[in-house]
């Protein structure tokens, strides 16, 4: 909280000297001694955790882009041939890069589902939210023009469609696409303008982040229970407690990295990426990373080329205009259990969208079964299944999320973060007769 | 407030005797903004453009083509100001299914097949091969129609390139092009 006193005391003359200069060690201790609710849980360890991606990606990047040659014919070799190959460890640092990426998605999506069940994006937190959906936005861009770098064949023809989605807009977007690719198409200017905002944009995220955790604490952290912290006995300093969780945690999350980068650095990419741009040829099936289907799926569903894209941006606009959506005072969804039970349809609505980006569109959901033709595709299709998921996504936010906090009733609610600690049911000691092993 | 010149021409120096006159400060901030805004939109302007097509990639000009090379029924695709193009050599029955289809509901960007190629050589369909919905390239011979399916979003064209089927909202694009002799044509 903005109004933490800081308890700093200059141990040496230099830092006493420093000090009145420039409070750079004060500022520090003071994020050490910041006053946490001592409930958070585990999923509150991504944010550490992102950081950690962020700091791997911008390392391992620099060291990327001091071998990488960004023109169409020399790309691909100076990926596949010199940093894959003949670089010393450059195949571990690629490795690093690539997989990087998508632990980066897998963090920040876990990250924004705690965010989503929790309630963090009500007052007084809507400006956090909002900077971390602003976040979002550029680390999505930043992926896309990573992806395009090795210029394979993924790489080109994801960046012919996702550029081109621009061209949908009326009158501007012709004259907007030359302008994105420097030319009548993807070509090597686009790859070199990609390469110096690819490079540009991580460092964009990092200034955001620190708005972002700026943000975090003017009011504090939210917790699990979703009230707000009344006394210092709701509360605990940052160091150790939170700096140990979150290294602990850190140390799982790259177990599970290690694993993608050791024993199967190529599940999450794609074998046509193994062959070099060819602007004649488009792959026979193209899908972007998986950290993008669900909004391709969402693209795919409406069959219109204007109102696809906007359904896409739609759903990325809709988690920004989430704080104004949802009435209910009440943050976390432990105690408004009916808009829970809606959050988990969701979540399977947003798998269910994933895995329908991945397939063909004109796939049947039940093998061997032809159904009628409605809307150009028959309802057993994947098209169909996206087309309802799609729906239930928006829904969610627009008319779901509304409603409910107008009109559920939401579960009693503790007084204060301590309270649900001491309330255990009546009989049973809290932490003396437990057992140390079976506790919580 | 509004301010006008002849209040600021009636205190032409200082007023150090008595409160300053706030439409002066109001016309100096406007002024300086003013300047200001256009000095920024003046050095905005060329680090946008700078993002367009350079001279030497608009400089790119025509290319000419020996179409005698592309049997009947067959089809090559080349490449033209980066994009590719492709030229196709149609048999009667793809030339008479898509004069058949001249009128057919599904049209969603109503065109005659007579439109698309030039008169007395409907044998020939030249078309940029990039799909109007986001710019794949389609396949031949695949799909309803018997013309194109673009693998990317499942939109379909005819024998004469245009969409009939899926999200793309254009028929695929004629480009400028003559025939510079009986067996070459000149595209750009
Ligand atoms: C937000 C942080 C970042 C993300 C999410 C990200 C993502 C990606 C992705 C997905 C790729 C394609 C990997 C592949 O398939 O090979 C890539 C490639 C690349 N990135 Fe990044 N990146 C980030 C930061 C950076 C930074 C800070 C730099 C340079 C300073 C950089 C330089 C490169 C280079 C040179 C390549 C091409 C080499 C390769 O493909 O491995 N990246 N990036
Ligand atoms: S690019 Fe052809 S259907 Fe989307």
């Amino acid at each position: 909280m903005s109004d933490h006193p800081s308890t700093y005391q200059p141990g040496s003359a230099i830092e006493r000297w420093l000090d009145t200069r420039l409070p750079i060690v004060r500022f520090g201790a003071d994020l050490m001694t910041f006053p946490t609710p001592r409930n958070l849980n585990y999923w509150y360890t991504f944010g550490g955790i992102l950081a950690f991606c962020l700091g791997v990606q911008i390392v391992t990047g620099i060291v990327l882009a001091m071998h990488y040659d960004a023109s169409g014919a020399g790309a691909f070799l100076s990926v596949n041939r010199g940093i894959m190959r003949d670089v010393n460890y450059g195949w571990l640092i690629r490795g690093l890069h690539a997989n990087g990426a998508s632990m980066f998605f897998i963090a920040v999506y876990l990250h924004i589902l705690r965010g989503l069940y929790y309630g963090s994006y009500k007052a007084p937190r809507e400006v956090l939210w909002l900077l971390g959906c602003v976040i979002y936005v550029l680390m999505m861009a930043t992926a896309f023009m990573g992806y395009v770098l090795p210029w394979g064949q993924m790489s080109f023809w994801g960046a012919k469609v996702i550029t081109s989605l621009f061209g949908a807009f009326p009158v501007i977007g012709k004259p907007l696409t030359a302008l994105l690719w420097g030319g009548f198409a993807v070509d090597d200017p686009t790859l070199n303008r990609f390469f110096s905002l690819h490079y540009l944009l991580p460092f964009v995220i990092a200034a955001v982040v620190g708005l972002h955790i700026w943000a975090l604490h003017v009011p504090g952290n939210n917790n699990p229970v979703g009230i707000e912290v009344k006394s210092k006995a709701d509360t605990l300093p940052f160091h150790p407690y939170y700096t140990v969780k979150d290294l602990f945690a850190i140390s799982v999350f790259m177990i599970l990295f290690a694993v993608f980068v050791f024993f199967m650095p190529e599940a999450l990419g794609k074998v046509d990426n193994q062959v070099m741009a060819d602007p004649l040829k488009t792959p026979a099936h193209i899908v972007p990373e998986w950290y993008l289907l669900p909004f391709y799926a969402i693209l795919r569903a409406i069959p219109d080329k204007l109102l696809g894209v906007l359904g896409l941006a739609g759903a990325l606009g809709v988690l920004f205009a989430l704080p104004w959506l949802d009435f209910s005072k009440v943050k976390s969804m432990r105690y408004r259990p009916t808009y829970r039970t809606f959050f988990f349809v969701w979540i399977v609505a947003c798998a269910a969208l994933g895995w329908c980006g991945s397939q063909e569109p004109d796939g049947q959901i039940i093998k061997g079964f032809a159904g009628p033709i409605f809307i150009d595709y028959d309802i057993n299709s994947v098209t169909w299944l996206s087309r309802i998921a799609s729906l239930y996504y928006f829904a969610y936010f627009l008319v779901i999320t509304p409603l409910l906090g107008l009109i559920e009733t939401p579960l009693p609610v503790p007084d204060s973060l301590f309270t649900p600690v001491l309330s255990h049911p009546a009989g049973v000691p809290v932490g003396a007769a437990a057992a140390p092993e079976t506790k919580g | 407030m509004s301010i006008k010149v002849a209040d600021i021409l009636a205190h032409p120096t200082s007023n150090t005797e008595g409160p300053a006159d706030p439409g002066r400060r109001d016309f100096i901030h406007i002024a300086a903004t003013t300047v200001a805004l256009g000095g920024i939109a003046a050095v905005a302007w060329p680090l946008v453009d700078q993002m367009n097509p350079a001279a030497d990639t608009l400089a790119v000009a025509s290319i000419e083509f020996d179409i005698a090379k592309v049997a009947l029924g067959q089809q090559v695709e080349i490449i033209w100001r980066k994009q590719p193009v492709f030229i196709r050599h149609r048999t009667p029955a793809e030339i008479a299914k898509a004069v058949a289809a001249d009128h057919a509901s599904d049209l969603k960007d109503p065109e005659l097949d007579s439109q698309r190629v030039k008169p007395g050589h409907a044998e020939w369909l030249i078309v940029l091969a990039s799909c109007t919905h986001l710019g794949c390239v389609p396949t031949f011979a695949q799909g309803e129609y018997g013309g194109w399916l673009c693998p990317c979003h499942g939109s379909q064209y005819d024998t004469s390139a245009r969409i009939r089927k899926g999200p793309a909202p254009k028929n695929l694009v004629v480009p400028e092009y003559a025939f510079i002799g009986p067996t070459k044509v000149k595209i750009g």
